[in-house]
């Protein structure tokens, strides 16, 4: 197991570099440059701006720079944002806990809600409370989530607030002015985190479903029933536990899809998290945050997958990892 | 936007090495008499199915709705690019307009089928230049094996480990694309699902022993390819499209949405809701209408998707 792991984590490193060079290229062939800002002002003349692109080290080829910045994130030194010049680490220490707030509330909603009902549509196969899940399930499957979160934004946030009902707050992580305790966190929580899980949520019960529906079949089940275990015992202890293995696989293979999500969700509730911060460091051409935004989020999902195989590995006693 | 590719993995990644004797036999007489009986058979099958030809209907509906583009605005007797600011952001009914106006006073019924138009044709053409790709990538590795397989596929795990939304942004921050470039964009991310399911059909196919006889009578590698293995994918990959519509739909809205898709005076979709986005307080529908056009699209092509998967793998209907 721990071979395994060493040999996991060995093997991310190849598999960080290539991403990182790849996207550090692309960033790199952009057109437009940071001191495209000062085109037009009177405060700067061309030469002021040669000399800013000469300081940042926008000069050199990419592939130089590339080497360069390779050698200093090793060296813990993310650099600075080309923009407003804050260090790129403190934009990831403000926005990093958000993201994985954000994505961390998503993910176990809907794993605690998708475990239940499929198992339970799987084991009342064909009943009303089936049928309704399954149209539920393909029907929010194909839901658009930025879609989805603008109209739960207009419903709970604007039209409940018109109707005098008890409304959500329309963006932001918490309160800016006045209060910001937990119940307030809490509520700038709910519409976000909805909108990002009910998609996985959807996915996994259709497919908790049918794995639950493949284990149920089998020999041992049969003979779990045939020695006169309870319903519950049969269910937890034999079938769920082998369903099981297969949701991890399809976890880790969904995580690249949560983290994207997170992008565009983040951005319609102005949820100040890695993805918001790439997008608002793309379009104003500040590579040094938007190149650390993006290697945090291809990190974080690369660490998830090598996750959801060891989980697979501590849970099915059938793999050998070695 | 991979989320659709794995469902269809997980489901017929391996349908035809359990065939039933019956149904190998209809495969083999099929492809003798260039394949009639094969899909006439999944015809008939997916005709039974109420669902999928409903969708059938829908889809088949609005594409005729986004292509008949023109023909829409000779109706509604409103153009895409003009509108009357003095009656902006009408509630739908009012007056002309059907689905009321945006906030220059364009009709949106109108914009909704030009849009239709380039969102519809962003995915189609998305999913078959990832197909040509993938479809290339994912036979070679299968086909060949060995060393070429391993490296074209750490190239896959290597992208489909970078949350394809950035690298999407990255692409279109770089092209500027308009709408052959932005399917271009989402396609060059969009391959690496039909590779991997490529490359598994083909290593279970490449063993048969008709593939066997084919070489004993000596035939070339692509004649092998082309003419005894794809014919076997086709199916395969038929669903696959219908399936991979919906994300890639999804993809070209989301991308509109945040700006970084096709630019504005050629309205798509996820243009038109970036607009909305502005005026949710004022009009509610205005938002709502081009998301519900994505939505029952996206919602037709997945569950004909579905049917047709079902009517095309024998073995699910036995």
């Amino acid at each position: 197991m721990a071979r395994y792991l060493l040999r996991r984590i060995i093997l991310m490193v190849p598999l960080m570099l290539g991403i990182s060079f790849i996207v550090y290229a692309l960033l790199n062939l952009v057109p437009g440059s940071p001191t495209d800002q000062f085109e037009f002002s009177s405060n700067f003349t061309p030469a002021d701006r040669e000399r800013i692109r000469e300081n940042l080290g926008l000069n050199d080829p990419w592939y130089t720079r590339y080497f360069i910045w390779l050698s200093n994130v090793f060296q813990g030194d993310l650099g600075n944002s080309f923009v407003n010049y804050t260090p790129v680490l403190q934009r990831l220490k403000d926005t990093l806990p958000n993201t994985l707030l954000l994505t961390g509330t998503s993910l176990v909603f809907a794993l605690l809600l998708s475990i239940p009902i499929g198992i339970w549509s799987a084991v009342k196969r064909n009943s009303f409370f089936d049928r309704s899940t399954t149209i539920l399930s393909v029907a929010f499957y194909s839901i658009p989530s930025v879609w989805l979160g603008l109209m739960l934004l207009i419903l709970f946030g604007v039209k409940f607030q018109e109707w005098g009902l008890p409304s959500l707050p329309i963006g932001g992580t918490q309160t800016l002015r006045g209060e910001s305790g937990f119940w307030d966190r809490v509520q700038h929580l709910i519409l976000p985190a909805f909108t990002l899980g009910i998609i996985q949520l959807a996915g996994w019960t259709r497919y908790i479903r049918s794995s639950m529906l493949d284990v149920i079949r089998q020999d041992f089940i049969r003979t779990a029933q045939a020695k006169g275990l309870r319903q519950r015992a049969v269910l937890m202890g034999h079938a769920f536990r082998n369903a099981l293995l297969p949701l991890m696989t399809l976890v880790g293979l969904t995580l690249p899809d949560l983290f994207g999500g997170a992008v565009i969700t983040e951005e319609v509730f102005s949820w100040n998290g890695v993805g918001r911060l790439t997008i608002n460091s793309l379009i104003q051409n500040d590579y040094s945050v938007a190149m650390a935004a993006i290697m945090m989020l291809a990190f974080l999902t690369v660490v998830g997958n090598l996750l959801a195989d060891v989980m697979y590995g501590v849970l099915d006693p059938r793999v050998r990892l070695g | 936007m991979v989320q659709q590719t794995e469902i269809v993995g997980e489901s017929i990644g391996q349908p035809r090495s359990e065939r039933t004797q019956e149904t190998a036999a209809a495969d083999q007489r099929g492809r003798l008499r260039s394949t009639p009986g094969f899909y006439r058979r999944a015809w008939r099958r997916l005709r039974r199915d109420k669902v999928a030809m409903v969708s059938l209907g829908i889809c088949v509906f609005i594409l005729l709705f986004a292509f008949g583009a023109p023909v829409v605005s000779q109706i509604t007797g409103h153009s895409y690019e003009r509108g009357d600011l003095r009656s902006n952001l009408l509630a739908p009914g009012s007056d002309s307009y059907l689905l009321g106006t945006d906030a220059s006073g364009r009709d949106i019924l109108t914009r909704l089928a030009y849009g239709g138009r380039i969102s519809l044709m962003v995915a189609w053409l998305s999913a078959l230049v990832a197909l040509a790709v993938g479809g290339t990538v994912g036979s070679v590795a299968g086909y060949y094996g060995g060393f070429i397989d391993s490296v074209l596929m750490r190239f896959v795990d290597m992208i489909i480990a970078i949350p394809g939304i950035t690298l999407l942004l990255l692409l279109s921050t770089l092209w500027r694309p308009g709408p052959v470039g932005l399917a271009l964009v989402i396609a060059s991310l969009g391959w690496t699902g039909i590779a991997r399911l490529v490359r598994g059909e083909v290593l279970s196919l490449k063993n048969r022993d008709y593939v066997d006889a084919a070489r004993v009578v000596g035939a070339s590698n692509s004649r092998i390819i082309f003419r005894h293995i794809f014919p076997n994918v086709l199916s395969l990959i038929i669903v696959w499209i219908s399936l991979a519509i919906p994300g890639l739909i999804i993809a070209e809205a989301s991308l509109s949405y945040l700006g970084f898709g096709v630019r504005i005076p050629i309205p798509s979709w996820g243009n038109m809701l970036d607009e909305a986005k502005e005026f949710y307080r004022a009009s509610w529908t205005y938002v709502f209408i081009p998301g519900l056009a994505i939505y029952i699209t996206a919602l037709a092509f997945n569950l004909l998707g579905n049917g047709l998967r079902d009517a095309l793998d024998p073995r699910l209907n036995d």
